[in-house]
């Protein structure tokens, strides 16, 4: 075990792969002087600017051109710099990434990794903010890892590099600089496998990205008052660990699933719906309300799910039981 | 007057696989018309010297990317017409199992990644298949080709930036037909067109008439030899006609028919078969590559016709790995 931060984690995983495997290349704007967050610093260095590739600010060419460079044998690690960003590059992702192995009959692979960096970061305002992962995870043919600890941000990328399919990988930004230990060696994680970050019986919390972290202070107020809830980092989005997630539900008889994203339509809600649909338990889910990330402190924090918030989610949920 | 120094026997290949992709389009537009197309068919009648005398250039192991109006340059980078239209039909044997159609017809075992049904977007992925060949150190070539409407989209300045940036050895072929779909591209595109913005980012660029099946292959023979020595990027603008309307269903009344007629008079197959006439080739030996294709294709048609449909469980393979879908989700 080493103290890594989630940033250094992931260049870690980045950097072995890269020794491991020589298709591996990294491509994105600002690469070659370490990224726009560091998260590249040292690699071009180590492996020359061919396979830390800068790249213009296009992008469509740079998901574009990851798309023709899997197809033709390589593995890109595509950097798009902010989710938000992303979005300039839905087609490449969506029609292109997404469907090539299917729409052309299982004649080829797509394996590419989209690294997105997403969520809060203080004031950062409505274009560099977003949490948009429940989108990816409504289309076919892709995997989303959404990582909240720097021993998955190094496992799980080292698993999306090695993957066959397409991942768009959604670092948090706001965890660049957590620190945590990291297995050493060879760690790799399987899609679909969630964590019981704290085991309980009272109720079930589902979270994924930063906000277990917001979870798990919300668990320890809930602890102090005698309320033990079970809290489930759910890693990966597609697939998601179902089995796990309804498998506690249905023991605590009460579901509370919390994301940073605006709620309507987003992940909770397919969560909710599938375990309304299979076992007996008070579901709620709590996301943001369905307004854009203000730049002003007060603005930001008015849409953000906080821990109050989720305590008074999941007393609702306990309460209610009792009466009920 | 004969042409000097004619290489009579390539020529005449030239003029068969004319008549191939010509005898394969219309028997996918038979197809439409009995109700076996079920989608839509996107026909290049009037195009084949470009697909020809372009494709006809690469290596087998050179990579092709294409556009939905691609059947042309999928046949001639040597893909099989029966599995061709098999898929057309979205039959057992397709080149895609029947999961493409004629939007999505590839063929990777020829080095064909694929039509594309968003227009533009060939031209950023065939950058990235180029980007691959020059980390692999490999002497492959991409080609490209899109049509003029796409020079309109993004992609078109990404992807030929990025192709210049990095020196890649891509060939992007502006197959101009003059329409983006059924909006003629001159009235929606400003400045010089595709050649002077392929320019404007350092490319060098040439223009074609894409009806002169010589002309199209000495051009492209130069520029992929060009690109295979390390040059980087050509852009070649070929200029031709759509005979047909922007789909099979489109009758394509937006034109007036002395102008469809004069380009009739231009098309590239009767303009290949006075060359081969003046050149001695007997009116019978014309009429025999004519009529070896119409037969060629007749029986992939009649065979395609009579292939099964793929079974529902095959809607969900192919998917992804992690996470794949099941029938327990219908």
């Amino acid at each position: 075990m080493a103290m890594m931060t989630y940033l250094d984690a992931a260049r870690a995983a980045l950097a072995e792969e890269m020794r491991r495997d020589p298709t591996v290349w990294a491509v994105g704007e600002d690469l070659g002087r370490g990224g726009v967050f560091s998260q590249y610093r040292g690699l071009v260095e180590e492996f020359g600017p061919e396979r830390i590739s800068d790249a213009p600010i296009s992008e469509a060419a740079i998901l574009g051109a990851a798309v023709g460079a899997a197809m033709m044998g390589t593995r890109p690690v595509v950097e798009m710099r902010f989710s938000d960003f992303a979005l300039c590059a839905v087609d490449e992702l969506v029609n292109q990434a997404a469907k090539a192995r299917y729409m052309f009959g299982g004649q080829t692979r797509v394996p590419l990794v989209v690294r997105e960096p997403m969520g809060m970061w203080r004031s950062s305002a409505a274009q560099h903010s977003q949490s948009l992962e429940a989108w990816y995870a409504h289309i076919p043919g892709l995997v989303v890892v959404c990582p909240s600890t720097p021993a998955d941000n190094k496992a799980l990328l080292k698993a999306a590099i090695r993957s066959d399919d397409p991942v768009v990988y959604l670092e948090h930004k706001h965890l660049w600089p957590l620190e945590g230990e990291v297995p050493d060696g060879d760690h790799v994680l399987p899609f679909g496998q969630a964590a019981i970050v704290t085991p309980g019986s009272d109720l079930t919390i589902v979270s994924w990205s930063a906000q277990v972290h917001v979870c798990a202070d919300a668990v320890a107020t809930l602890a102090r008052q005698g309320v033990k809830a079970e809290l489930i980092d759910l890693r990966t989005l597609w697939p998601w660990d179902k089995e796990t997630v309804l498998a506690s539900a249905a023991r605590t008889g009460r579901l509370l699933i919390v994301h940073e994203a605006v709620q309507a339509g987003g992940f909770g809600a397919e969560i909710a719906a599938t375990a309304a649909e299979h076992i007996t338990a008070r579901i709620r889910r709590l996301g943001a309300p369905r307004a854009p990330i203000g730049y002003a402190p007060p603005l930001e924090d008015a849409v953000r799910v906080q821990a109050p918030a989720i305590v008074a989610a999941a007393l609702g949920l306990v309460n209610g039981r009792q009466l009920g | 007057m004969p042409i000097p120094n004619l290489d009579l026997s390539r020529l005449r290949d030239q003029h068969r696989m004319m008549w191939r992709i010509r005898a394969l389009e219309e028997a996918a537009l038979r197809g439409l018309d009995e109700k076996i197309v079920l989608g839509a068919i996107h026909p290049s009648i009037g195009q084949e010297a470009v697909a020809v005398g372009v494709v006809g250039n690469l290596r087998r192991d050179d990579i092709l990317l294409s556009t939905h109006r691609g059947h042309g340059h999928t046949l001639a980078k040597g893909a099989n017409p029966d599995a061709m239209l098999c898929e057309l039909f979205g039959r057992i044997g397709g080149n895609c199992g029947g999961k493409g159609g004629s939007m999505h017809i590839a063929d990777f075992s020829v080095g064909m990644l694929g039509a594309n049904g968003v227009v533009g977007a060939n031209i950023v992925i065939a950058a990235g298949a180029a980007h691959a060949i020059k980390l692999k150190r490999e002497d492959r070539v991409v080609c490209c080709i899109f049509g003029d409407g796409a020079i309109n989209r993004g992609p078109f300045l990404e992807g030929l930036n990025w192709a210049q940036v990095f020196g890649l050895p891509v060939l992007f072929v502006c197959e101009d037909n003059g329409f983006a779909a059924t909006t003629r591209t001159a009235t929606m595109t400003a400045g010089g067109g595709p050649s002077v913005r392929a320019r404007a980012m350092g490319l060098m660029a040439e223009e074609v008439d894409g009806n002169d099946i010589l002309a199209v292959d000495s051009m492209a023979r130069r520029l992929v030899a060009e690109i295979r020595a390390g040059g980087g990027p050509r852009f070649l603008h070929a200029h031709t006609y759509r005979l047909t309307g922007h789909t099979g269903a489109d009758p394509a009344t937006y034109r007036p028919a002395a102008e469809v007629a004069a380009a009739r008079a231009l098309e590239p197959i009767a303009r290949t078969a006075a060359v081969l006439a003046e050149a001695g080739l007997s009116a019978d030996d014309l009429a025999a590559d004519r009529a070896a294709a119409e037969q060629e294709m007749l029986t992939a048609f009649l065979a395609a016709r009579a292939a099964p449909f793929p079974d529902p469980a095959v809607a969900f393979t192919d998917v992804q790995d992690a996470g794949a879908p099941s029938l327990e989700h219908v």
